[in-house]
């Protein structure tokens, strides 16, 4: 006996009927034109744009400020991928410790995941001041002061930090569901064959983490991808176009310069990436992860 | 009892707990300082020297707080609720039905997770602006505008779905013989069990509302309908180089959601863990 003897032909659609109209209205419709005007020129007329062939394209592939939007995009996710992949699995293993105040701890560290990326924009950018706290710390350590958002060199890795910070917690907590599972024989029986801690964590933790490193990494990088607000608080992109970011650089297009056509093919190589990230990390991982005994 | 690995987790997580908070609580010692104090000073006074609430009445003075909090509310309130409705409704069939075109609509919808809403915000943009749902229209437009393009995501409907296949058939099967309908028991049997789904996907789409700003920043246009990350975010143009009050105006605008956390935070850790995962 099923459902499905019982209803009417109709039923599933009904159900499906409010998301479908939503996601084809919001969603597959834009997705679509997208595409299409990637292929349009709005120089003539804003309202009115004309075929204009790969124009956009090539626009982009021979633009100073895009090639530097894409090695942004790139060096973004190098340093902040790795980061965000490993260093919480530490923190998770500290936060999976049956220790005193445990729960605040890890109340606290999932903080930072729940408050506004702007607010956090914002405070970084103070701490970053210069004569802010961060030049004092590392004016105790004997170190010039820097221009943690003014200078060229440095300027991108003080915005990798707040989005490395506000991730940390948020994936430290998605590893500790996974932890919370292992069972406790494992590492009692480890203890009995004499293994030491770095040992167990390798042969036992690692391993049983591996579907959830797969989806921390794919998760990072299509959020690293994805960066626009901690750039749009804290630099607006510079100085010298040095923090600018795919997403940035399609909202400036778009809606500061009305460039819709140009914008779109951003967003079209913004999409092809994505594709990209994800295919190459269940690709990889999947098969590469070690067997769980 | 001493424990040397205990010792080392307690050191390395006072740290981290260090490292997390530092931003605000500078923040706030900002918003606490007088006029009269230097708040460059060399070295840095993490206490103030008089403690003063003033940069706190005088940004609220000027900055209308209740509008921004008001509208984000709305906004993540409605947003949650039409979530849980639409994905609800849509996981029902994909998880207990067999009919023609299950398969493709099911990879349809997974689809969606695949392209950034930041590829497709032009169009979409466009849409709206096309559709009237700004708030140079209405009011009610501009919610409208920045609510229904998040109405529903594939997320939600994923996770009511897993939730509704853990739920034993024999349940439906007795209400069928009891002479319910579909609806009625996707009414009463099936929602009531999964209300634990229901509120993890209810917190995460709150926080993503209330945190929004890329989209609010593109489609609003007055100051009254401002959502909270946009008004703190324009405290900058307001009050170019008066920390004092942006410091004190970035605290207001953390207390909501902190004391929303605060009190569902065994939804968020919990959530987690049943893959409610949402960027």
């Amino acid at each position: 006996m099923s459902i499905d003897n019982y209803r009417h032909k109709l039923t599933p659609y009904l159900f499906l009927t409010p998301a479908a109209v939503l996601l084809i209205l919001f969603f597959f419709y834009p997705f679509f034109q997208t595409l299409l005007l990637s292929f349009q020129s709005f120089d003539s007329n804003l309202y009115s744009p004309v075929f204009c062939g790969v124009e956009n394209y090539s626009k982009l592939f021979h633009s100073k400020s895009f090639f530097k939007v894409l090695i942004n995009t790139f060096l973004y996710m190098i340093v902040a991928v790795p980061i965000l992949v490993i260093f919480p699995i530490i923190i998770a293993i500290a936060i999976n410790q049956k220790i005193r105040g445990i729960s605040i701890y890890r109340v606290i560290l999932y903080i930072p995941a729940v408050v506004s990326i702007v607010v956090a924009a914002i405070a970084f950018k103070w701490l970053y001041a210069n004569d802010g706290l961060l030049n004092y710390f590392i004016g105790i350590l004997g170190i010039d002061k820097i221009g943690w958002l003014t200078d060229p060199n440095v300027a991108l890795f003080s915005v990798i930090a707040l989005t490395i910070w506000k991730g940390l917690g948020y994936y430290a907590i998605i590893y500790l569901a996974t932890l919370l599972t292992i069972p406790d024989s494992l590492y009692e029986a480890a203890d009995i064959d004499g293994a030491n801690t770095l040992q167990k964590h390798l042969k036992i933790t690692i391993p049983y983490l591996w579907p959830a490193i797969t989806l921390v990494a794919t998760m990072s990088s299509i959020s690293a991808l994805k960066v626009f607000t901690e750039v749009y608080v804290m630099t607006k992109g510079g100085p010298m176009e040095s923090t600018s970011t795919i997403v940035y650089y399609v909202y400036k297009e778009a809606f500061e310069n009305l460039n819709l056509g140009l914008a779109s093919a951003g967003g079209v190589i913004l999409l092809i990436i994505a594709m990209i990230i994800s295919v190459l990390n269940i690709k990889c991982f999947e098969k590469g992860g070690p067997d769980v005994q | 009892m001493f424990n040397k690995q205990k010792l080392s987790a307690h050191i390395f997580l006072l740290f981290m707990s260090f490292v997390s908070l530092i931003p605000f609580l500078w923040l706030l010692s900002t918003a606490l300082k007088s006029p009269e104090e230097n708040i460059f000073a060399y070295p840095p006074q993490f206490i103030p020297q008089t403690f003063t609430l003033e940069n706190f009445s005088g940004v609220w003075k000027q900055v209308p707080f209740l509008a921004y909090i008001a509208n984000s509310f709305i906004v993540a309130f409605i947003t949650v609720i039409l979530n849980l409705i639409f994905s609800a409704l849509a996981a029902y069939p994909l998880a207990r039905m067999n009919f023609r075109g299950k398969t493709i609509i099911f990879y349809a919808i997974l689809a969606t997770i695949m392209v950034p809403f930041q590829v497709i915000m032009i169009p979409v943009y466009l849409l709206v602006l096309k559709l009237n749902l700004v708030d140079s229209t209405s009011t009610f437009g501009g919610y409208a505008g920045l609510i229904l393009p998040f109405a529903v995501n594939a997320f939600g409907i994923f996770l009511m779905r897993q939730a509704f296949l853990s739920i034993p058939k024999e349940l439906e099967e007795s209400a069928l013989i009891d002479g319910c309908n579909v609806f009625q028991i996707w009414w009463k049997i099936i929602i009531p069990l999964c209300t634990p789904a229901l509120a993890t996907l209810a917190v995460f789409t709150f926080v993503g509302s209330w945190g929004e700003f890329l989209w609010p920043s593109i489609v609003l246009t007055k100051q009254s309908m401002y959502t909270l990350p946009v008004g703190i975010n324009n405290l900058q143009s307001m009050f170019s180089a008066n920390w004092r009050y942006i410091a004190a105006g970035a605290i207001i605008s953390i207390i909501p959601i902190l004391a929303f956390f605060l009190s569902l935070q065994k939804y968020f850790i919990k959530g987690q863990a049943q893959g409610a995962l949402k960027d």
